[in-house]
């Protein structure tokens, strides 16, 4: 074992989209030395796939809205599995932080007397995303980029972190290797921030890209913590479906929140035949009051396509494989119609949404505001995650934090739309915070020479393997048995199966071979992925053979109806003392009564 | 099924060659489909970035058929097939690795660019109350998703190789966005002149061209940055009242 490239800072932040970016100006705001390491170059992670909007009920829109409706609206969407406290600070603490980033440099759309405008989305009372056309991600991570450049964050881009290092129970750094020239590094750090987003990567169609390989949900695992919710995948009802090269990439759920409708191949508006018993009493009653209401009727209910995205992604589901599907099987999406509606449509339909416009023209040869859409599911979110403390986002690994879509707790069994982008800011923030006071608190931890030494060893393993397991070949079956045997819709004899086939595929990712240098080479780091896509599809399959019922993004065919049984408890995966996967049903402690009154009022 | 056959420029630091690769196509396929194809299939440490193949994230830029090009966006239906669709990395920039260049040269640039000064919130709520049409004149800036196509087609760059003088069309564009930007109160019109050498821009618009957003670089951002920097230092009406006022206006 040689000596490596070693960098020391006060505060290590793994991952560079929205959540960690603002961790790191957090740190850097307390004083910290910080650094930032990013699997892609910065700017580019998933937050800029975000279209919809950052939900903060700051009332600009409809002065009814507080945080008291925005935390009953995530509390009902995530099923009440919750962590009721993060919902607290999330929805009290959304406001300021939207309002930060305007004060530097981000500009939203306004209402007409110059604030912040906000739109109408699935699962939200009121109008609550705060947006920039269909292209909010990129004005917030740009926005955080741009600022965050300027306070001596030192970034790594283009670098992978294998392990997390450790001195006893306390985090001590991480080790990984850069991209360009295949070098291991060591980062000592006194905290680690995890924000490293989500695990779409392990199935077939999914609007996520190459990094999401659920390497913070791995590496947390790995090192100790605990992970929660695991069984909760979010997959997004509208993903593009032909041509097939772009399966999965996402049409943003902006397109109904504009007014677009979900119809058959018999034109059938199939979303007001399923409304479930939770919200009943706020959904439209007619197809003219669901169009009042996306053009800002206060008085109407919303249309049924505005449903929380697992409802509405089983409902397409079901009209596909019932024979109402779409002629590439999907439904249509229709923002067209409006033209019916409003004067100059197409004008504006390019004006609020120019992405879609745009993305559809591209790829699809399709004019969104003269023909409908066809969508269909993609696996879009991980609700689930590190088990953090809500206030500090630190996980059961003393200086180990997690942020955004690798932590757990705010969503429960289903994320609404607009809380992702609000969660990177407000736990974002939080977790820098707290990972900077325990810097100040703790010294460096001590590294474990040898552990580094085995840890390269591992790494280097592909180029000296002459086995023709091909890593790209792995990951492709693991995405096949992921998206068909624990995807939408679950039963317990196709995931026994799944683990099955997952055990095969460990192994033979214990046999892949690579090619060429150490050198950018994508095969390698591929081949190195695996481990964290496998460990983290094995923990979804557990989790979701545990949950014997049908909840927020969790449905088993098998159990197709929520059970009582189930509702005061997190599953929680901790890896035993054999390296076995321990699961357990954690009871969610019992709700601050301020915040139960909240809920019943709010019902 | 057919088959097109895709020649990559492969190799590291420069050195390198074109190969050929044959590789199976279908309806809708764009060029960094048929690229991840022959990854996986023939060329595993075949080098390539890439994120969100939508359009969105600006990390797939090439050179295809000799155009600048982002490859996710690129449908393989808009090319000729019947011979090889060439596929080559950025040239203006230091070459790493089969189609990934070195582009840390953009993050260095952007770092000089004096950064956003928001002036006093005046709303009462200590926040700023901005019109619609304010904001929509930055907007088309601020849609720059980062690939820098505008940079590697830049003659000035690409050809002159000035990249000490002169900091390229996308930050032009940035600076636009700041000097645009209605909370701003920042100057850098000097900076533009000197540092940033807006002069060197001789408004070829090949930039605009190839922009994947639609920006109208040249018209929207370069020349009004350029009428600024006329307007302070070489129209004489303002010339003699600075020197009268000695003021930076």
């Amino acid at each position: 074992m040689g000596e490596y490239i070693t960098h020391e800072h006060d505060v290590l932040i793994i991952g560079a989209g929205g959540a960690g970016l603002r961790a790191a100006i957090e740190v850097s705001a307390a004083g910290g030395k910080v650094a930032v390491i990013s699997k892609s170059l910065l700017g580019k992670a998933h937050t800029v796939m975000a279209e919809g909007g950052v939900a903060a009920a700051m009332g600009n829109v409809d002065d009814r809205d507080n945080w008291r409706v925005h935390f009953a609206d995530t509390m009902r969407g995530g099923q009440y599995l919750n962590d009721w406290r993060m919902a607290e600070l999330h929805a009290k603490e959304a406001p300021a932080r939207v309002r930060e980033l305007e004060a530097w440099g981000a500009l939203f759309d306004r209402t007409s007397d110059g604030r912040i405008l906000q739109r109408n989305f699935g699962g939200h009372r009121y109008p609550r995303l705060a947006h920039v056309g269909d292209r909010t991600g990129l004005e917030m991570i740009r926005t955080l980029q741009d600022h965050g450049i300027h306070l001596g964050l030192d970034v790594f881009m283009e670098h992978t972190v294998v392990t997390l290092l450790k001195d006893g129970g306390r985090i001590a750094g991480a080790f990984g290797y850069d991209r360009e020239r295949g070098r291991f590094h060591l980062f000592r750090a006194k905290a680690v921030v995890l924000a490293t987003g989500g695990i779409g990567r392990a199935f077939k169609i999914t609007s996520n890209s190459w990094e999401y390989t659920g390497d913070g949900h791995s590496l947390a695992y790995h090192a100790g913590a605990a992970l929660m919710d695991m069984e909760f995948v979010q997959f997004h009802p509208t993903g593009m479906i032909w041509p097939p090269s772009v399966r999965g990439i996402l049409v943003t759920e902006g397109v109904r929140g504009e007014g677009g409708v979900l119809r058959n191949r018999n034109g059938e508006r199939f979303m007001f035949q399923d409304i479930p018993p939770l919200y009943v009493n706020s959904t439209a009653d007619t197809e003219e009051e669901g169009w009042r209401y996306t053009q800002g009727d206060k008085n109407a209910k919303r249309p049924p396509e505005l449903l929380t995205r697992d409802h509405v992604a089983r409902c397409i589901r079901r009209e596909v494989r019932e024979g109402r599907g779409s002629p590439h099987g999907g439904v249509l999406l229709d923002i067209a119609w409006i033209k019916e509606r409003i004067p100059n449509a197409a004008e504006h339909i390019k004006k609020k949404l120019p992405s879609m416009y745009h993305q559809f023209k591209q790829l699809a040869d399709i004019d969104i505001t003269q023909e409908p859409m066809e969508v269909g599911p993609t696996t879009h979110y991980m609700m689930g995650g590190v088990k953090v403390d809500a206030d500090s986002q630190m996980s059961d690994v003393a200086g180990l934090f997690a942020a955004g879509e690798c932590a757990a707790g705010l969503h429960g069994a289903n994320r609404l739309g607009g809380n992702s982008l609000s969660d990177l800011l407000v736990f974002g923030k939080r977790a820098g915070e707290y990972a900077a006071a325990y810097a100040k608190q703790n010294a460096l931890g001590a590294v474990n020479r040898d552990e580094l030494g085995s840890a390269e060893k591992w790494a280097l393993q592909p180029f000296e393997r002459k086995g023709s397991d091909n890593p790209y070949a792995v990951q492709h079956t693991l995405q096949d048995v992921m998206q068909e045997l624990v995807g939408i819709v679950r039963q317990e004899q196709e995931m026994l199966q799944a683990l099955e086939r997952i055990r095969e595929l460990n192994a033979a990712s214990e046999r892949v071979s690579v090619n060429g240098n150490r050198e950018y080479n994508a095969g390698w780091h591929t081949a190195l992925d695996l481990q964290s896509l496998l460990t983290v599809s094995e923990i979804v399959t557990r989790s979701a053979l545990q949950r014997k019922e049908s909840r927020g993004a969790h449905f088993r065919d098998d159990f197709p109806a929520k059970d009582k049984r189930y509702d005061g408890f997190n599953i929680v995966v901790r890896k035993g003392a054999g390296g076995e996967m321990q699961l357990t049903r954690e009871p969610i402690p019992p709700m601050r009564e301020d915040l139960q009154q909240i809920i019943q009022e709010m019902k | 099924m057919a088959t097109a056959t895709f020649r990559i420029w492969r190799g590291e630091k420069g050195q390198g060659k074109l190969q050929d690769f044959p590789t199976e196509v279908s309806a809708g396929m764009v060029v960094l489909d048929a690229v991840h194809q022959i990854q996986a299939e023939q060329a595993g440490d075949l080098a390539v970035r890439w994120n969100c193949k939508a359009g969105k994230c600006g990390s797939c830029s090439a050179e295809i058929n000799g155009m600048p090009k982002l490859m996710c966006m690129t449908r393989l239906n808009t090319l000729p097939l019947d011979r090889p669709v060439t596929v080559e990395p950025m040239k203006a920039f230091p070459h790493l690795k089969d189609l990934v260049t070195d582009v840390s040269w953009n993050y260095a640039v952007k770092k000089r660019i004096p950064k956003f000064q928001p002036r006093q919130p005046d709303a009462p709520d200590g926040t700023w109350r901005i019109a619609q049409e304010d904001v929509e004149r930055v907007q088309e800036f601020r849609k720059c998703i980062e690939c820098y196509l505008c940079q590697d087609v830049c003659h000035v760059l690409r050809d002159h190789h000035m990249h000490e003088q002169f900091i390229g069309p996308r930050f032009l564009v940035y600076a636009a966005a700041l000097e645009m930007h209605p909370l701003d109160v920042g100057d850098r019109v000097e900076a533009l002149r000197k540092e940033f050498g807006i002069g060197l821009c001789n408004i070829t618009k090949c930039c605009t061209k190839v922009c994947p957003e639609n920006i109208t670089i040249t018209d929207n951002a370069i020349i009004p940055l350029k009428e600024r920097v006329v307007d302070r230092f070489f129209d004489p009406l303002s010339k003699l009242f600075r020197v009268f006022s000695n003021s930076k206006r």
